[in-house]
């Protein structure tokens, strides 16, 4: 049935979608069952959410603590990307290594990035460490697993031409094995800007003096509604941007390739 | 080339015969045909031949010597081309030259030549994935004779085309080795496009495949002067093309009737 939508009415329904969304939170708010303490109106944190663009809270606008929030994922993402995307292509040609790292790595990725938070805050404390490791811990594991399945599945036809035209070692790998597991890695890149974004709040509520994760604890504990909710809006803006980012990238590879 | 080679596959722990005892000698500069039903080995022999795969025993050699990997002197056309996606036409030509240690200069004029001759002049450009299946076969076949290989192996090179693009292609290969004649081994199963296309025709038995007859056609075509007509089906209509074509699948059925009748 999916695939039989028009792309218009698609759009409207997921107009509807929003909109009912957004009458029935109204509706719920100006009921009186719940608090207007635990829930403010749309508009109401609307209005906050404008507020924090124009006043510094807890030090800074809103848009700074968004800066430093996407400063802490960019590094965070960056090494994961730097480190991943490489140990899981080696991984992926060189059996021995596949065996030396793939225990350890099976273990450590079941770790949920909010379970580094502790382990973090004891050796950064508030500092720059803490948010990255977390962010690290969540964006990794997707760059190795998808580098490594794009380098261990590149079809064998492409390698047998390539090693009857007489390939060397180097040329195999930067114009054949590399390429050819492009499209997974933007696919495991895309998964894991996601969860690194998702694993910065969770840093930022415990580890550190900035950032949007920041800016809703403190929300919490002035018992903020709205602010902790325009914090929650900043970050599914955010993610939702980064996401439509790299899917337009994985987009261009695949239309470049024809598929 | 093949001297009594022998290859066997395990599967669940058990041989499976693939190939036995198979020889056969292809001279230089001539077009050999393999033909015989499916799983018969042939394209194990390809593949031999190609050094992608080993005999368990008897010995495969090219120019005197044993085959022990792959090489651009013994460039392969794959049947699912297997040309690369994230290369243009031009750089997937390139690649093999590249290899060879060839300057810059004379890659650029030798792949200006083979676009040319494969009526690929204005897509030198294009990314394969732009291209028609028969567009994309004449790539992948000029990819390899660029690379003026000793030996041309083609493994069911117009199997996965349409008929009146392969009938194109069958006829522009005929031309193509008419004025550049190579050594080629050319795999197929079609008994037409065998007899159309080589000197000699090896005919293969199945499972474990073994070789049943080599055809000679090269004799015929000769006295009968095949080669003053231009297109294939004038060809098919000679008398002496359906006397070797009525031959070869004789030969196919005979084997067949004898494979059903083992329990």
């Amino acid at each position: 049935m999916h695939d039989r939508l028009s792309r218009r009415s698609f759009i409207a329904l997921s107009a509807l979608g929003l909109g009912g969304f957004f009458a029935l939170w109204a509706l719920l708010a100006a009921s009186a069952l719940v608090p207007k303490l635990f829930l403010p109106s749309p508009v109401a944190v609307a209005e906050r959410f404008a507020e924090l663009t124009q006043q510094p809270f807890v030090g800074y606008t809103l848009q700074q603590h968004l800066l430093s929030s996407f400063g802490r994922f960019g590094a965070g993402f960056a090494l994961a990307a730097l480190i991943g995307v490489p140990l899981g292509l080696a991984m992926g040609w060189f059996r021995w290594l596949d065996g030396v790292v793939s225990p350890l790595f099976d273990a450590l990725r079941f770790v949920a990035p909010i379970a580094w938070v502790p382990f973090a805050a004891l050796w950064f404390g508030t500092g720059i460490g803490g948010p990255i490791l977390i962010i690290f811990s969540g964006a990794f594991p997707p760059c190795v697993i998808n580098a490594y399945r794009g380098a261990k599945y590149v079809e064998p036809r492409f390698v047998e031409a390539a090693q009857t035209l007489g390939a060397s070692h180097w040329r195999m790998i930067t114009e054949v094995l590399l390429p050819a597991s492009v499209p997974s890695i933007v696919a495991g890149l895309r998964i894991s800007a996601g969860l690194g974004w998702q694993s910065l709040v969770g840093a930022e509520l415990i580890v550190a003096s900035s950032g949007v994760g920041y800016l809703m604890v403190k929300g919490q504990s002035n018992i903020s509604t709205a602010t902790v909710m325009s914090g929650m809006v900043a970050i599914g803006i955010v993610g939702f941007a980064i996401d439509l980012l790299l899917r337009s990238l994985e987009a261009r590879i695949h239309r470049k390739r024809g598929r | 080339m093949f001297d009594r080679v022998t290859r066997t596959f395990e599967r669940d722990g058990q041989p499976v015969p693939a190939l036995a005892e198979m020889s056969f000698t292809v001279r230089e500069r001539e077009f050999v045909a393999i033909v015989g039903p499916s799983g018969c080995g042939k394209t194990t022999c390809m593949r031999m031949a190609a050094g992608l795969e080993f005999p368990t025993s008897g010995s495969v050699t090219v120019g005197g010597r044993g085959v022990t990997g792959p090489g651009p002197e013994r460039a392969v056309v794959f049947q699912q081309f297997a040309l690369f996606p994230w290369k243009t036409v031009y750089e997937n030509i390139e690649f093999g030259l590249r290899g060879k240690g060839i300057a810059r200069g004379e890659r650029a004029e030798r792949i200006a030549r083979q676009l040319e001759l494969m009526g690929l002049r204005d897509y030198g450009s294009a990314y394969p994935h732009q291209l028609s299946g028969g567009m994309q076969q004449r790539v992948a076949i000029a990819r390899s004779y660029v690379l003026d290989p000793g030996v041309l192996l083609m493994d069911e090179p117009f199997g996965a085309l349409d008929a009146q693009t392969r009938v194109v292609m069958q006829e522009e290969l005929v031309k193509l080795s008419r004025v550049n004649p190579r050594t080629v081994l050319f795999i197929t199963h079609s008994v037409e496009e065998a007899v159309y296309l080589a000197d000699r025709v090896v005919v293969m038995s199945p499972r474990p495949g073994r070789m049943r007859e080599v055809v000679d056609v090269a004799t015929v075509r000769a006295a009968e002067d095949w080669d003053r007509h231009e297109r294939i089906e004038d060809v098919m209509d000679q008398q002496s093309f359906v006397r070797l074509r009525t031959r070869i699948w004789r030969l196919l059925r005979e084997q067949q009737a004898t494979a059903t009748e083992q329990p």
